[in-house]
């Protein structure tokens, strides 16, 4: 009693104290504070700096230097003899062979010599280059598209017609000045009578800086660096979205109504539902494990294709897109679902006209998150060959293909990194900006539904 | 084409089927003083599944076996001499051109006469033989169908049996789960199975040399020893634990009881959008950035840092890992019941004691749990460490040095290689098997103590 009262007595030592205590207190409230604003600070720069040094990086590479050049189908050059027509008895593949043979003949002929009088002709009088040197201001495809200008329209013969073409990416380089320019020879891509002839170009308006359609619109390519564009890998990623949507989409709101309207208390629905959660937490590089063994060396799937990477993409999705509908249906009040048994509604009437339709709009905010976080899925695809190189657009899921994250993987291994670190970060900003539109979407979905309620 | 025409009349078989089936059921119902079980919908669904069903069995079969008799008929119309003088590459490419010549496109050079004969043999047994399966599936179809209407009656019960089919057919989807773990657990013992009848499982699991021979032959394989890999993926992980645990935490109290209504409405999703971020994209940002950043502080304060190392891709998989972190944390710290809260703040308690003396006391297996679950994504993170962690599989504990993980391996055998023959790419099955196991125990463990934790409060 006596301890009780001398305690709760205020004595001025004891309020001395609380005093003192209490500024160390607050002090220590407001590190305490003061860390948890740092950590969000830290957060959101992260998030600061990733956006900033990717756009910084990339911006670079969506310009593009381009060559004006007035080619001239020398018929001393093009020696070759009149395109095959194809006469009536003729079979199909009789005229094919034809004109591959013909096409190989075009081939064969020394396109490297109409650009270098293309180029020799832009250049100012009396500039002296050699060849090899000249060859390479130009990207080593515009052979290939000035060939494929004649190949479709072989009257072109003897004519002097104005071609844009790329300029290589060593010259592409040397105009944005991504190379050091006082360094020495040596250390130089590009020999010192082309760096001063590209200068030339670019005085004399041979050579013009624009905006980088062949990013959009090529596809990738090893031998000519700058017309190397996404259009494949996009296209591939489409093929894949396609096979999710199709596949995941369905079958994963299937299993969700079955899991959560229908399914008695069983030991099957049991494992289902563990399955479930774990499938969830199982790293994305084993489902490409799981598609390199069963659907590639088992069922002999094409390899490569985005069949299989969107089958990949779809096992990964489902469990996402399960556990949201999941979600959503838990989510519908029971009101609504007794007022449609009371109506004399079946179970299956019940769900399919009064519960789906309400959680539809949230049902489609998850599967487009999903989709979403499949798009950016880069390991499992590695493991089932979509990492090989390919050169043209697939025009079916059964074709080989790339996708954008995986283009992105391939452009930063490239050797001549300082023309393809800018493209690399062009990649990723054109994916980031698939993604920011899909999460877009989904964002105003959401938002429309929270109306609604 | 010809799947298109087959499209095309089940179609027309599916809709003939719904009609007679929903005009059948509406006849029941204009009949006076009867009660009819089921709406015509229910009627017309009913006989559409009866139909449907032989039909594409038929089908289904045709596409099965169909390949291989298309094969024998092509073979069987082949003069035997002519067989004989070909080897296996030979045939196929004979094969390959009566093929081409039966569908009219033609083969380019002079045509054999017993190929051109084959070819069109082969048109006409093609023909009829679509002609027979498209006739068979038709008849089946129409047979069910007739079955079926027969069976309509005022009593049947057509909604039950068609709510039945779509039962089996939600349940048959959610079996895709199921298969999925099948699939992976079987993909993954087998083929590990199957490497280990190469090295021994002892050699694997406790070896410290990972030197994979890819180009090796027979008997000279190299060594596969997991220890270094192990290592390197726990020398990743935990420095990614070191930058997410504090900054991810810290956010998630100063989110969840500091910050005021506005900030928390923005700051919140802005940390999510790291969650959303490819992890491609932060490789290449630890690689062109982080790393190099990493390198030249290293010189300044006289450390040397590789560019490509454990702590760049380990700083780097932290980023990612932090709204992980955050979220999780936030959710648990939610769940603490206010009135805990209440009676610290009655007894004079900061905001700052109440949080470290009370709400993190009581959050803390919760917590710890999601500690878990952030760890296994560590663990199973590959793109980072593909870019970023350099890729030297030797057990070494210096930070500043390259490593390998566990992922990175499996990447390095198994890109672009299937053929499953040799231990150089079996080994990804056996690294994948391990990776599964791993994370599976973590998550389990993890769950076990959320949900164990959960249930103190409710």
């Amino acid at each position: 009693m006596t301890d009780m009262l001398s305690t709760t007595q205020p004595s001025d030592e004891r309020t001395r104290l609380i005093r003192a205590s209490l500024a160390r207190r607050h002090l220590s409230e407001a590190i305490f504070r003061g860390l948890g604003l740092a950590a969000i600070i830290l957060a959101l720069g992260f998030v600061a700096l990733l956006f900033t040094d990717i756009v910084r990086k990339g911006i670079p590479a969506f310009t593009q230097s381009n060559l004006h050049l007035s080619v001239t189908f020398d018929p001393a050059v093009i020696d070759v003899d009149p395109a095959p027509v194809r006469t009536a008895d003729q079979s199909e593949a009789d005229f094919r062979a034809a004109s591959l043979k013909w096409q190989r003949d075009v081939a064969m002929l020394n396109w490297n010599k109409v650009i270098e009088a293309s180029l020799r002709a832009a250049a100012p009088a009396g500039f002296d280059i050699d060849t090899r040197q000249l060859l390479t201001i130009a990207e080593t495809d515009a052979r290939h598209r000035v060939r494929e200008l004649f190949v479709n329209d072989p009257s072109l013969l003897g004519q002097t017609v104005q071609v844009d073409v790329l300029a290589s990416a060593n010259a592409d380089n040397w105009i944005k000045g991504n190379i050091n320019r006082d360094l020495g020879d040596a250390q130089q891509q590009l020999a010192a009578p082309a760096r001063a002839l590209i200068d030339q170009f670019e005085a004399n308006g041979t050579i013009t800086s624009g905006f980088a359609w062949s990013i959009f619109t090529n596809v990738d390519s090893r031998a000519a660096p700058a017309s190397a564009g996404l259009l494949g890998a996009f296209v591939g990623t489409l093929w894949m979205m396609m096979v999710v949507i199709l596949l995941a989409v369905p079958i994963g709101v299937a299993s969700a109504i079955y899991l959560e309207e229908f399914a008695p208390k069983s030991r099957l629905t049991d494992l289902i539902e563990v399955n479930i959660n774990n499938l969830a937490a199982v790293p994305s590089i084993v489902f490409g494990l799981l598609g390199a063994a069963v659907f590639i060396n088992y069922m002999h799937l094409p390899i490569s294709a985005p069949i299989v990477g969107g089958l990949v993409l779809t096992l990964m999705t489902l469990p996402t897109i399960i556990i949201a509908t999941r979600g959503a249906l838990l989510g519908v009040s029971p009101a609504l679902r007794q007022a449609a048994l009371g109506m004399g509604a079946s179970k299956t009437q019940m769900v399919f006209h009064h519960v789906l339709p309400v959680t539809f709009p949230s049902i489609l905010t998850a599967t487009i998150l999903g989709v979403a976080h499949a798009l950016g899925e880069t390991a499992p695809l590695l493991l089932i060959g979509m990492k090989a190189f390919v050169a043209a657009v697939p025009a079916t899921p059964l074709d080989q293909a790339t996708a954008l994250p995986v283009q992105i993987y391939l452009w930063q291994g490239n050797e001549n990194r300082n023309f393809f670190e800018p493209r690399t970060a062009a990649a990723i900003m054109v994916l980031l900006l698939v993604m920011i539109m899909l999460n877009g979407v989904a964002i105003y979905l959401r938002s429309k539904l929270e109306k609604r309620a | 084409m010809n799947s298109l025409i087959i499209a095309g009349l089940l179609l027309v078989l599916l809709g003939l089927a719904y009609q007679s089936g929903w005009s059948r059921g509406r006849g029941l119902a204009t009949a006076d003083g009867v009660k009819v079980h089921s709406r015509p919908q229910y009627h017309g669904s009913y006989v559409a599944i009866w139909a449907l069903l032989p039909a594409l069995a038929i089908i289904g079969l045709w596409g099965w076996f169909g390949d291989g008799i298309t094969h024998n008929f092509i073979v069987s119309q082949i003069p035997v001499d002519a067989i004989q003088a070909l080897d296996q590459v030979g045939l196929n490419a004979t094969i390959a051109r009566i093929k081409a010549l039966a569908s009219g496109y033609g083969v380019a050079g002079d045509v054999l006469p017993y190929e051109q004969s084959a070819g069109d043999a082969l048109r006409s047994f093609q023909f009829i033989t679509f002609l027979i399966v498209v006739a068979a599936a038709a008849v089946a179809g129409i047979v069910a169908l007739l079955y079926a209407r027969s069976r309509i009656t005022a009593r049947h019960r057509a909604r039950n049996a068609v709510e039945r089919a779509i039962n089996l057919l939600l349940l048959a989807c959610s079996g895709v789960a199921i298969l999925t773990t099948v699939g992976i657990v079987a993909s993954l013992v087998t083929e590990a199975l199957k490497f280990f009848t190469f090295i021994n499982p002892l050699d694997f699991f406790f070896g410290t040399v990972w030197n994979p021979n890819n180009a090796g032959t027979a008997g000279n394989w190299g060594s596969y020893g997991l220890l270094p890999l192990l290592a390197g993926t726990l020398m990743i992980t935990l420095i990614a634990m070191l930058v997410a645990v504090p900054v991810g935490l810290m956010a998630a109290i100063y989110l969840s009881q500091y910050a005021p209504r506005q900030l928390r409405a923005v700051a919140k999703p802005l940390i999510e959008i790291l969650a959303g971020i490819p992890t491609i994209v932060f490789g290449f940002f630890a690689l062109v950035t982080v790393g190099p950043f990493l390198r030249d502080a290293g010189n300044l304060i006289g450390l040397s840092i590789n560019a490509t190392s454990a702590l760049t891709a380990g700083i780097v998989m932290g980023i990612m890992i932090i709204p992980f972190v955050s979220s999780l944390s936030d959710d648990i710290l939610n769940q603490v019941p206010r009135t805990l809260r209440d009676g610290a703040y009655g007894l004079g308690a900061t905001k700052s004691e109440t949080i470290r003396n009370v709400l993190l006391p009581a959050a803390l297996p919760g917590i710890v749990g999601a500690f878990l679950l952030a760890v296994s994504r560590a663990v199973g993170e590959t793109m980072i460490v593909v870019l970023a962690a350099g890729n030297s599989p030797v057990l070494r504990g210096n930070p500043f040095e390259p490593v390998a993980t566990i992922t990175v391996s499996i990447v390095n055998q198994l890109t672009g290689d299937t053929d499953f023959a040799g231990p150089q790419s079996l080994v990804g099955f056996a690294l994948g098997l391990t990776l599964f196991v791993i994370t599976l125990c973590l998550n389990i463990f993890a769950l076990f103590i959320v949900r164990r934790f959960r249930e103190q409060y409710e």
